[in-house]
């Protein structure tokens, strides 16, 4: 009853006027879209400023037609500077690690289909919603508007490691007003995410329907929950820490800045900062920010895994509760960026233990996904597809993680590009793949019309072979010792790994070129896809339940009433081999 | 097209192992006390990671290959153990592995950062500037010149901001580009930058360590063998991090005394 009551304070009327439905609107499903949109968009530029690096790290003196016009400094004669390179770089790291791997599984399907997974009728605070999302695109707004400053986009990394990203203009270009910019709009994204978490967390406690037992929440809507205490949390420190990057830019304060310092021929005119102190707060939003990334893509990959292979995962609860153990690790972990910082010896090892720990719950999921495939039937779609390709991906990324957890051999590694090889297998492709996965998965049912299978079958072999052919060689180049967010490599040892370079530089262009394979049938389906059938998957969960496209209210005005758990398959149901969430009949096992 | 993905996954796990079990891609050879501990936690690494590495990657391809496309109707079944031997797994075969990695590897972090170095350690001072480095060593009298940053003067080449008009201890002091050092000597290198973060990195020193602001902070080491090596920046620093190189000149004693005494008539 208490239940039912909280759903009705929450009907609002259907909205009216082209603006109120599609710009500025309070329904879930068009922010969750909104979001998803603005992901792509910073996701097609963030590959287009990686292919500028590939492309000029191995042919730096080549010009690239146009680019001017972009850049007259950074680009002159078409010819990419060593200062754009770091700019380009830049905004390549910001982009995708905020726009893209925050803003698509996170705040993008997460909007959409938590709501519906719970039997809501909308997120708890529509407005506060509304809100993040526009506050989130006012900040994509103000860093794009950095390509197009006289001074140029920053060029401090994503990372923006003070006291170079706060001394101002002194330390070279892009870090005067383009530095501005970028800590203004990672501010404002900050606020988007507290105001989104704060929304998430409410909603799953407050809104779900009759019978929607936590335990009996889909994994993916586990995955969302988790995600925003970790981000409510890892926001609430990343926020402070830009206002106090800014206020020392603009203010004349020392939070980052230690007396002494001497740039352009200049003593700087600050005292008593601390560059260390930025590094904490910043990796204490970062690393748990890997998991902000990678946690929704572990529940999407679940949730379609276990649609496509026709019988629930080993254990659910166990991948939740691995879930909640990487989330509250995900804490005690943010040292191990640190190791060769200066930062006392002693800290290194306690940041080695939990980071080497935080592998038990990574394997254990891993195993049962693993595990549950045996004696399954799998479904190849391309969403399956995409989704085993994560865990193939996931895999790789993490085992690299077992070396560079260990201090002693990251003094020979950090800093190369095994580090980056690392990451991008483990937090930037295998998220993509688990958004990928999620966006041919649920596809039909937020636009109506089914996507072409079969290029997103070809879509996925030259993205799968192309990302292990771009980031594999990435280990190599470090073991070797290539020093990574180097524009060139004039170093003796590294012009015998430009060959290897080249290679990449290759994968990398026609990797690229692929993903326009996936937009042509992302935007051709949405006019001219097939109809969607309300479940095309054969699917349990409650999003199965309504038409596709949703209506504005999901359920038609009904409060939907749960009787089982997310994941019935493999029994004798009345429809075939699984039994709805809401279905009442008793469950057969077969 | 499940059987391609299994076909696919294993030449794909495959080939990503070949270059490193044939040796294709290897650290440069290394010419520290310390090194081979971390050499030796390197490889015993690599052999757990690839172990797991190709372990899960062939046993995915092999269950997709066999499990996928079935025939409808097919019978459900799940893996003897469940859920259960998973987890045990998990712990028994990665708790090993973190124990041993964890308590092995302090050992070799232990001998870089936990000892102190010997009293007659050679002091040089390395200096990290926008984009360059510069070592400074103390003369003859062994006692640094005190650094006043509003002194630097780059055009007249005083890198450290020296005051050698009113500060006897500076006035001997040797300031070059490169590091020069005598083999099997432990030095003891004190580390200033001068305006933002850079780093000290000698891959085959295996030696990386950060120059931070405000901080003084040092790192000892001993080289072992005689000849010429990189020194790179691995922290992000500005424009030029690229090209902010210098080399380490690891020299016999009777040639590193011959280049401090040549050095010294230069200033």
């Amino acid at each position: 009853m208490a239940e039912a009551s909280v759903q009705q304070a929450h009907v609002h009327a259907p909205p009216e006027g082209f603006i109120r439905k599609n710009v500025f609107s309070l329904d879930h499903k068009v922010i969750g879209k909104q979001y998803y949109g603005l992901a792509l968009l910073a996701v097609f530029t963030g590959m287009a400023l990686s292919w500028l690096m590939r492309f000029h790290l191995v042919w730096p003196n080549a010009k690239i037609f146009g680019l001017e016009l972009l850049s007259k400094n950074g680009a002159p004669g078409g010819v990419i500077t060593p200062e754009y390179y770091l700019s380009l770089l830049t905004m390549h790291g910001t982009l995708m690690v905020f726009f893209v791997l925050t803003n698509a599984p996170f705040a993008g399907f997460g909007n959409y289909f938590l709501p519906i997974q719970i039997g809501a009728e909308d997120m708890a605070f529509p407005r506060f919603n509304m809100m993040s999302f526009w506050v989130t695109f006012v900040a994509f707004l103000v860093l794009f508007t950095a390509f197009f400053i006289p001074d140029g986009p920053p060029t401090s990394g994503w990372t923006a490691y003070a006291p170079l990203s706060a001394v101002g203009s002194d330390a070279g270009p892009g870090l005067g007003w383009g530095q501005n910019l970028w800590a203004i709009s990672i501010s404002l994204f900050c606020i988007g995410q507290l105001l989104g978490s704060l929304n998430f967390i409410s909603t799953t406690l407050d809104l779900r329907a009759k019978g929607m037992t936590l335990m009996r929440m889909p994994i993916c809507t586990w995955a969302w929950f988790i995600t925003s205490c970790i981000g409510l949390l890892a926001f609430a420190v990343l926020l402070p820490a830009c206002l106090l990057l800014i206020l020392d830019r603009m203010a004349g304060t020392s939070f980052f800045i230690p007396a002494g310092l001497v740039l352009s021929d200049r003593l700087q005119n600050h005292a008593g900062g601390s560059p260390l102190l930025w590094q904490h707060l910043f990796w204490f939003f970062g690393h748990p920010e890997v998991y902000i990334a990678i946690l929704p893509a572990m529940g999407i990959v679940s949730h379609v895994l276990i649609t496509s292979m026709r019988k629930p995962l080993l254990s659910a609860k166990v991948i939740i509760y691995s879930m909640m153990s990487i989330g509250f690790l995900s804490w005690m972990v943010w040292g191990h960026h640190m190791f060769v910082s200066g930062m006392n010896p002693f800290s290194s090892l306690l940041f080695s233990f939990p980071t080497l720990t935080i592998t038990i719950p990574a394997t254990i999921m891993t195993l049962i996904w693993l595990g549950s495939l045996y004696g399954a039937n799998i479904r190849i779609t391309a969403a399956s597809l995409f989704a085993l390709g994560f865990i193939s991906m996931f895999v790789s990324g993490g085992v690299s993680g077992f070396f560079l957890a260990q201090p002693s051999i990251d003094i020979y590694l950090h800093a190369t590009y095994f580090v980056v090889g690392h990451f991008h297998m483990v937090m930037g492709v295998a998220a993509i793949f688990g958004i990928l996965s999620g966006t041919y998965f649920w596809f039909p049912k937020m636009s109506g019309r089914m996507m072409n299978e079969t290029l997103g079958k070809l879509h996925f072999w030259i993205t799968f072979i192309g990302t292990y052919c771009i980031f594999m060689p990435f280990h190599y180049l470090g073991i070797v010792g290539n020093v990574r967010r180097y524009s060139s490599f004039v170093n003796d040892y590294m012009a015998p790994l430009i060959p290897l370079h080249k290679f990449i530089t290759v994968a990398a262009l026609i990797t690229g070129a692929a993903q326009f394979i996936f937009l042509y049938n992302l935007i051709h389906s949405r006019f001219r896809g097939k109809p969607a059938p309300e479940n095309p998957w054969d699917g349990t969960s409650l999003e199965w339940t309504i038409p596709s496209p949703p209506p504005w209210n999901n359920f038609g005005g009904k409060h939907p009433v749960v009787y089982h758990d997310s994941y019935q398959y493999g029994v004798k149901g009345s429809k075939g081999d699984y039994v709805m969430q809401d279905s009442p009949e008793q469950i057969v096992t077969g | 097209m499940g059987k391609l993905f299994g076909v696919v996954l294993t030449i794909i796990a495959l080939v990503s192992a070949y270059p490193i079990v044939a040796h294709k891609y290897v650290q440069p050879i290394d010419i520290s006390t310390h090194g081979h501990a971390i050499d030796e936690q390197l490889s015993d690494t690599m052999a757990e990671a690839g172990f797991a590495f190709l372990g899960s990657q062939l046993l995915l391809a092999f269950f997709v290959w066999k499990f996928s496309e079935r025939k409808a109707g097919a019978k459900i079944t799940n893996i003897p153990g469940g859920a259960k031997l998973m987890v045990v797994a998990a712990f028994i075969l990665i708790g090993t592995e973190v124990l041993a990695l964890g308590v092995l590897g302090q050992k070799a972090w232990a001998n870089v950062y936990f000892t102190m170095p010997e009293p007659d350690a050679t002091q040089i001072q390395a200096q990290a500037g926008q984009f360059a480095f510069y070592f400074r060593y103390s003369g003859p009298d062994g006692k640094f010149g005190a650094i006043h940053p509003d002194k630097i003067d780059e055009g007249n080449q005083n890198f450290f901001g020296l005051d050698p008009a009113n500060d006897v201890e500076s006035r001997d002091d040797i300031v070059s580009g490169e590091l020069a050092i005598p083999v099997n000597r432990e030095i003891q290198l004190l580390m200033h930058a001068k305006d933002v973060g850079h780093s000290f990195y000698v891959r085959e020193l295996r030696i990386q360590q950060d120059f931070v602001p405000g901080l003084d902070l040092s790192i000892h080491f001993t080289a072992t063998k005689t000849g010429k090596y990189e020194i790179v920046c691995t922290q992000l620093c500005g424009l030029g991090h690229y090209n902010m190189k210098a080399y380490l000149n690891v020299l016999s004693p009777e040639d590193f005394d011959k280049w401090i005494k040549q050095k010294a008539s230069e200033q």
